[in-house]
């Protein structure tokens, strides 16, 4: 009786996604540990187009392994080392797709990975709204703007990302050559008087050997 | 998200698949039949507020593990985030619905490291702030490990969905609260898209003015560097001279 009940309730959830053709965006920015691993999971649809876009902002040589697995196990798509792509593709079967970043490959640095998971197409401003009829002109104006002003989020978005990148290189920088003049200064007086102290102690203690006078 | 649009859509499912219910069972079945019905009724509106994530993203959390995210944005936005949680169940082997007893702590940090959100919420919940300070905030999670037997080495399944600025206004609202028509509410996501836009770029800017600063500190500490590296070095082998020559003469070798 109770599994009838959840067998029902998933069948349920299914078709009214389907119905609904459900639409999100996921994006995450998140930390990658060294020698780590990242997965993330997501249900979806037959017949979705989904579109995986990742790009790494911070660490190392900016480059990450990244796997996208479907239901099955399959390997979808695989790229070791990539700094930043765009994958896009339509789910051929239901069930729970899985992507993972990889950082195994490098042994201390910690990366920054951001991703962008789109599955589907975005829900229309109005849920009820009848897509057979047609928009008016000022309505199609609206819809085109509204998509090109979506392309301008994402292109500053991106560029956004880069700029992190170059950003963050230079307080690394900063931060280096700061400890770097420091700790030369430190070295070098520790040196210098380290090889007048060592050339006195040739000279000090040595009262039975003859002292050689150059003449 | 609109609620009631979901609830009609998920009513409509429920009774067509209740039509074909009957057939299943036999005479005297109607107590049955109803508390199916009731069952599932209940389930409306744990659906739809469910809903939001019902296909979210999901990842996978130790018990102790604490996950962080960044969200770079600019001031006055508001972040929402929406999550809900899942327990592994060893016997049945999958993920319990919901586990009651299981809460998150969440703790939003902003970028001058202070914390502007720091709260524990039920195995559900959802969380909201804004930002005060243009640059990156650390959103992090992680279980409070009260119930130590529940997890005993299973992984902990987290539904997550961050929805930043724009994306997380609900138009439906909007529409409802100020009775707009269908061209002004477009011409309000519009205005909205382009305030993103706007805010974006002014935060671009005060970005791309802390990156100058950093290089021209870089710049100025490479340059005092070499020139104080060169007067060392130079004081330093005349001061390394002079007391050589100062103890070699008072030793009469020189």
């Amino acid at each position: 009786m109770q599994g009838f009940g959840v067998a029902i309730l998933t069948q349920v959830i299914w078709a009214q996604l389907l119905l609904l053709g459900w639409a999100r965006a996921s994006e995450l920015t998140f930390e990658l540990p060294d020698n780590a691993k990242q997965c993330f999971y997501e249900d979806i649809i037959v017949g979705t187009k989904c579109t995986l876009e990742f790009q790494v902002v911070t660490g190392g040589h900016y480059d990450v392994d990244c796997r996208l697995d479907d239901p099955d196990g399959n390997v979808l798509y695989k790229e070791m080392k990539k700094q930043y792509d765009s994958f896009t593709f339509t789910a051929s079967k239901n069930g729970s797709y899985k992507f993972c970043f990889s950082n195994e490959f490098s042994t201390f640095t910690h990366k920054t990975v951001y991703f962008d998971f789109q599955v589907g197409e975005d829900p229309p401003l109005f849920p009820n709204e009848n897509r057979v009829s047609a928009l008016t002109q000022m309505e199609s104006a609206c819809v085109s703007i509204h998509e090109a002003l979506k392309s301008v989020i994402d292109y500053q978005t991106r560029f956004r990302l880069r700029e992190a990148q170059g950003r963050s290189r230079a307080e690394d920088l900063n931060t280096r050559v700061a400890f770097w003049s420091i700790g030369e200064a430190i070295i070098l007086l520790v040196v210098s008087i380290g090889q007048v102290v060592l050339l006195r102690s040739f000279f000090s203690d040595k009262k039975t050997t003859t002292t050689r006078v150059g003449s | 998200m609109d609620g009631w649009f979901f609830d009609s859509v998920l009513l409509g499912c429920v009774v067509s698949l209740h039509q074909k219910v009957p057939f299943h069972f036999g005479k005297g079945s109607l107590v049955k039949m109803v508390a199916l019905k009731m069952q599932l009724l209940l389930t409306f509106p744990l659906l739809t507020v469910m809903c939001s994530l019902c296909s979210a993203l999901y990842f996978h959390i130790g018990e102790t593990e604490k996950k962080c995210f960044i969200e770079e944005i600019p001031d006055e936005t508001m972040v929402i985030g929406n999550y809900r949680t899942q327990l592994y169940d060893k016997q049945r082997e999958e993920y319990l619905p919901a586990t009651p007893g299981l809460g998150m702590f969440v703790e939003v940090k902003d970028p001058d490291d202070k914390v502007i959100l720091s709260r524990q919420y039920g195995s559900e919940g959802r969380f909201t702030f804004t930002s005060h300070t243009p640059g990156e905030h650390q959103i992090c999670l992680h279980s409070n490990s009260s119930k130590f037997a529940l997890f005993a080495g299973g992984m902990l399944r987290v539904h997550l969905d961050i929805q930043v600025g724009e994306h997380a206004t609900d138009y439906a609202e909007i529409a409802a609260k100020d009775k707009l028509t269908e061209l002004q509410l477009r011409v309000r996501q519009l205005i909205e898209q382009v305030e993103q836009i706007q805010k974006e770029q002014n935060y671009q800017r005060y970005r791309e003015e802390r990156f100058r600063q950093t290089s021209e500190s870089t710049n100025q500490r490479v340059l005092w560097w070499s020139i104080i590296q060169t007067l060392i070095l130079v004081a330093i082998g005349f001061w390394q001279m002079r007391h050589l020559k100062s103890f070699f003469e008072a030793k009469k070798l020189v």
